[in-house]
């Protein structure tokens, strides 16, 4: 450790100060200017990227190998970077609605990106877990920021106290790790699981405890029920966090953990990992299917969309993890897409109904066609980012040799289509009660055009030639497995 | 050269989505300019297949995911270039009748050239992955085509067919992973495929999946009934090139993959799904001849037709597979040129109950003659196309299983009475008073007609013209299937 290393700690750095700053300058700035406090919120997410950038392909380990930066660690963390971006930029029209104190708002969800990029640094239970809690923390404050409203409250409530429990039952498990194999680092553990292949009872219970709670996090099924609450109930910047950001620090801090500490035991968990992912999968789809609430749909859909990235957990290797990293990608320009169409739409009408939509391809065809790409991808078609994404984790995972898992999740993600495609009938198809046809067009500001498009041409570049997504995911993978 | 095809309409229905929403006329141009030069290309393509030396041409490849083997390898064989030409044929009718579409044209036509691009994209690449894709991207935009300018429980109905083609796009996936494991070697182009050849255990396992999986698309009893209620619910040019093209692209997928990739599972199936093709036939026939609609007579009339085609193919002779090629080319222009003439009737009276209607060869000739002809190709009057090509199906049908030959005949007789009694009470006898101010097919309808008619006379003509090429392809083809 010397003062060069911090040099690669620059992304975190930055958007801690970029925090404080925006926390400080929120004091001075008048109220009705408040939710402009995005545009440092953003800068800030950007400068952070730039730094990253740089340090693309260094691999470095620090503070006595708790925390190494690696391909794996990038990757992730670009991700987050561009996961606050779109959702701050995403949000100054909701706030300004809705929220007050908006400089906290968009603090908080800087430091949540920053405990989100330790956890996918983190080569040792304890870091991960300090990491996780301020990813936690930030979101339980954010959940309930709508503080005049009752079911904001209910979320940050349930939210708060589901959060605790399962913290609760990851530390129970680290300690019964820890017990076991007298470590909590990674590399340590692997190592003692080479030598002392069975740890008994304690062992096992350690690690079942620590995958219960990380599936609290990443909602998985029978993990997921605090979920769809918060999910509709939580600011709708705040949602779409969730459902991207914390989701896939879940499954990075699982990933990591998996391929360097719990590798050689992966054997005995694969079958469990596999059930859940299906059950988490169906659950998800079977519920979709009867939402009238387009936030709530999302957030079925998200517990889905879980499953089908433990597939890869479930069959974890090289290939899967550089799957696993694609999908994440996809899904996170997806699911950010969908969401600030339906954020937007918000802003312009109040509501968030399915029904709400109908008529949107008369008002605004952006939202229409940006809405269209997003169901269309989370539902796995071709030309969208979820059909390649999804395609390249299934056949990666046929090494395993499980088919029935992925029967099962190739029958999920097809038949899944039913209810994105209900909810494009009401947007492009159903037609208008004249009354409703006096309804006058929207306008969206120029910022949520550019976004919008940004999103709908990532989502489309995933899904016709992700080459460059494809080499970075690799690159992540390679970090973890070598070679 | 092949690669146009794809990409030509690809641009073509992104530039259209990109037209303003007030330009009612420009979307219709540049279809028609893209179907032109589709056209013009597809016929090249059939014109320079060099049928002396056979084999695949105009091949190129290009690397798209190479992490999992999926190259977007591109060329032509003798079943393939007859295919091309036929989706040539029919999208340039096809924009032809879409010519006075005025409730939101740019979404109609854009959505129209998706369909297009994805439909040449199955016929001209040679990679499983490739085919898959384009496969799925024909199939969805019928959702939105049929729900916004159909007709008919149009929601009803395409829903209903989006979900049964996409139940067995689960059977083609999941068929399509155990096949690549199984191969080994980290492709999924088809020749390479072809070359590496799986487990007996595993072909005759995958074939029946692969089978009813693209059966569905192919109309195949008993997961046609998707296929009546999309034709009669689409607006006319989506009848046919619904109809006439992309029931074909499943009776390809089950030649390309089933037949090419597993010729021991087929020769172990085929008997089988032999027996099914008559069903098919008859079922079909008969359930024609109970229709009040004219759109239900020919959706089931095509259930019927594409019987023949699965017929042709479960004979696994030369003669048979030739005939079964054919009847995909000669059912595709007839079934389009049925629903072009319907869309014609149905334009002007908006009905199409066909007791409603009589005498119409005194009001409108130039329609009537022009039906008649599309009725008389459908019932197999030697000198049109669907003759030569029925009579290669018996004939090969006749070496294997003389019985079933003899029951697929029964269906040409019904075939037989359901025309002529369609054609003696619409045509003949005296003019209904309602119809009497009708006017009769106008150039542009006519010119669609007449090219259409002229394509069924060619090949029934001469169906060596086409014969040749198919031939060359076939035989290699069934060098493994029998026996």
């Amino acid at each position: 450790m010397n003062g060069s290393d911090f040099a690669f700690l620059l992304p975190e750095i930055v958007l801690v100060a970029t925090a404080i700053t925006v926390w400080a300058v929120d004091f001075f700035t008048p109220r009705d200017r408040k939710p402009d406090l995005a545009w440092p919120a953003a800068a800030g997410a950007l400068v952070a990227m730039a730094f990253l950038a740089i340090s693309w392909g260094e691999h470095r380990e620090m503070f006595l190998g708790t925390l190494r930066l690696d391909n794996f660690s990038l990757f992730f963390r670009f991700l987050f970077l561009t996961v606050a971006f779109f959702v701050i930029v995403g949000s100054p029209g909701y706030v300004r609605r809705k929220l007050r104190n908006a400089g906290e708002f968009y603090g908080l969800i800087l430091m949540s990106t920053v405990g989100a990029m330790g956890i996918v640094s983190s080569r040792e239970f304890l870091t991960a877990y300090i990491s996780l809690e301020l990813v936690a923390f930030g979101f339980y404050v954010l959940v309930s920021h709508a503080r005049h409203e009752a079911r904001s409250n209910e979320a940050g409530a349930k939210y708060l106290i589901l959060g605790a429990f399962s913290s609760g039952l990851l530390l129970f498990g680290i300690s019964l790790i820890f017990g076991a194999t007298g470590s909590t680092g990674y590399a340590a553990i692997a190592a003692a699981l080479e030598t002392t292949p069975d740890f008994g009872m304690v062992w096992t219970l350690g690690v079942a405890l620590v995958l219960a709670g990380l599936g609290f996090k990443v909602a998985a099924f029978p993990f997921h029920s605090w979920a769809p609450d918060v999910y509709e109930g939580a600011p709708l910047p705040i949602t779409a966090f969730l459902s991207v950001g914390s989701k896939a620090a879940g499954f990075a801090f699982l990933i990591r953990l998996f391929a360097e500490g719990l590798f050689p035991v992966l054997d005995d968990w694969r079958v469990a990992i596999g059930v859940v992912a299906v059950l988490t999968m169906t659950f998800g789809n079977l519920v979709a299917i009867q939402q009238a609430n387009l936030k709530r749909l999302l957030a079925y859909s998200s517990i889905a969309q879980a499953g089908y990235i433990l597939v890869g957990v479930a069959t974890l290797n090289a290939d899967t993890t550089s799957g696993m990293l694609l999908h994440i990608a996809g899904y996170t320009a997806t699911n950010l897409g969908a969401f600030l169409v339906v954020i937007y739409f918000h802003n312009l009408t109040g509501k968030e109904g399915i029904d709400d939509l109908r008529g949107l391809y008369r008002r605004s065809f952006l939202l229409t066609l940006v809405l269209a790409v997003s169901l269309l991808s989370l539902a796995g078609m071709p030309l969208f980012a979820g059909f390649m994404t999804k395609f390249y984790l299934f056949t990666a995972a046929a090494a395993s040799q499980l088919w029935w898992l992925i029967a099962l999740a190739v029958a999920n993600s097809i038949l899944s289509v039913y209810y994105y495609l209900l909810v494009l009938r009401q947007a492009f198809i159903t037609p208008e009660s004249e009354e409703e046809e006096q309804r006058p067009a929207f306008r969206l500001p120029s910022h949520a055009r550019a976004t919008l498009s940004l999103l709908m041409v990532l989502v489309l570049w995933i899904g016709i030639y992700p080459s460059v997504f494809v080499d970075a995911a690799e690159a992540g993978s390679r970090a973890l497995f070598g070679g | 050269m092949l690669y146009a095809f794809i990409l030509l309409n690809l641009v073509a229905g992104a530039a259209i989505f990109a037209l303003p929403a007030d330009w009612k006329k420009a979307p219709r141009w540049v279809a028609l300019a893209a179907a032109t030069v589709s056209l013009v290309l597809s016929v090249i393509v059939f014109a320079i297949y060099d049928r002396d030396a056979g084999g695949y041409q105009l091949q190129e490849s290009f690397a798209w995911l190479p992490p999992i083997g999926v190259s977007l390898h591109v060329g032509v064989d003798g079943i393939s270039s007859p295919m091309v030409l036929l989706t040539g044929i029919v999208i340039f009718t096809g924009v032809l009748v879409s010519w006075r579409i005025d409730e939101r044209p740019r979404e109609y036509f854009a959505l129209l050239m998706l369909l297009v691009a994805g439909t040449f994209g199955v016929f001209v690449v040679l990679d499983l992955f490739s085919l898959f894709f384009f496969y799925e991207v024909a199939v969805l935009p019928m959702f939105l085509l049929i729900g916004v300018w159909g007709s008919t429980r149009k929601a009803y109905s395409s829903m209903k067919l989006v979900m049964f083609l996409l139940a067995g796009s689960i059977l083609i996936w999941v068929a399509m992973l155990v096949l690549y494991f199984n191969a080994g070697i980290n492709s999924f182009d088809i020749l390479e495929l072809e070359q590496a050849g799986v487990d007996i255990t595993v072909a005759r396992v995958l074939f029946p999946i692969f089978y009813v999986g693209f059966g569905v698309l192919a109309g195949m009893w008993p997961f046609h009934t998707w296929s009546p209620d999309g034709h009669v619910a689409a607006p006319t040019a989506v009848s046919m090139l619904h109809a006439g093209v992309l029931m074909k692209l499943g009776a390809y997928g089950i030649i390309r993959v089933g037949i090419q990739l597993l010729p021991e599972g087929a020769t172990y199936w085929l008997g089988v799904f032999l027996a099914l093709a008559v069903v098919n036939v008859v079922y079909g026939a008969f359930s024609a001849l109970a229709q009040r609609d004219l759109k239900f007579v020919i959706g089931y009339s095509s259930v019927s037709h594409m019987g023949y085609v699965l017929m042709g193919i479960g004979s696994m002779t030369v003669v048979g597979m030739n005939g079964a090629v054919l009847q995909m080319f000669s059912h595709g222009v007839m079934t389009a040129l049925f629903f072009a003439m319907v869309g014609v009737i149905y334009e002007r009276a908006h009905t199409r109950e066909i007791s409603a209607f009589s005498g119409m060869a005194k009001v409108m000739p130039r329609f009537s003659i022009i039906f008649i002809i599309a009725g008389l190709a459908s019932l197999g009057l030697p000198g049109l196309s669907g003759f030569a090509a029925e009579f290669l199906v018996f004939a090969g049908t006749f070496q294997t299983a003389p019985w079933l030959a003899v029951l697929g005949i029964i269906g040409v007789a019904i075939t037989a009475t359901y025309i002529l009694r369609l054609v003696a009470g619409m045509f003949f006898g005296p003019v209904t008073e309602k119809w009497q101010n009708l006017t009769d097919a106008n150039l542009r309808e006519t010119s669609v007609g007449v090219m259409l008619v002229a394509m069924l006379l060619l090949f029934g003509l001469y169906p060596q013209l086409m014969v040749g090429s198919i031939d060359v392809s076939v035989i290699p083809l069934l060098a493994n299937v029998g026996g």
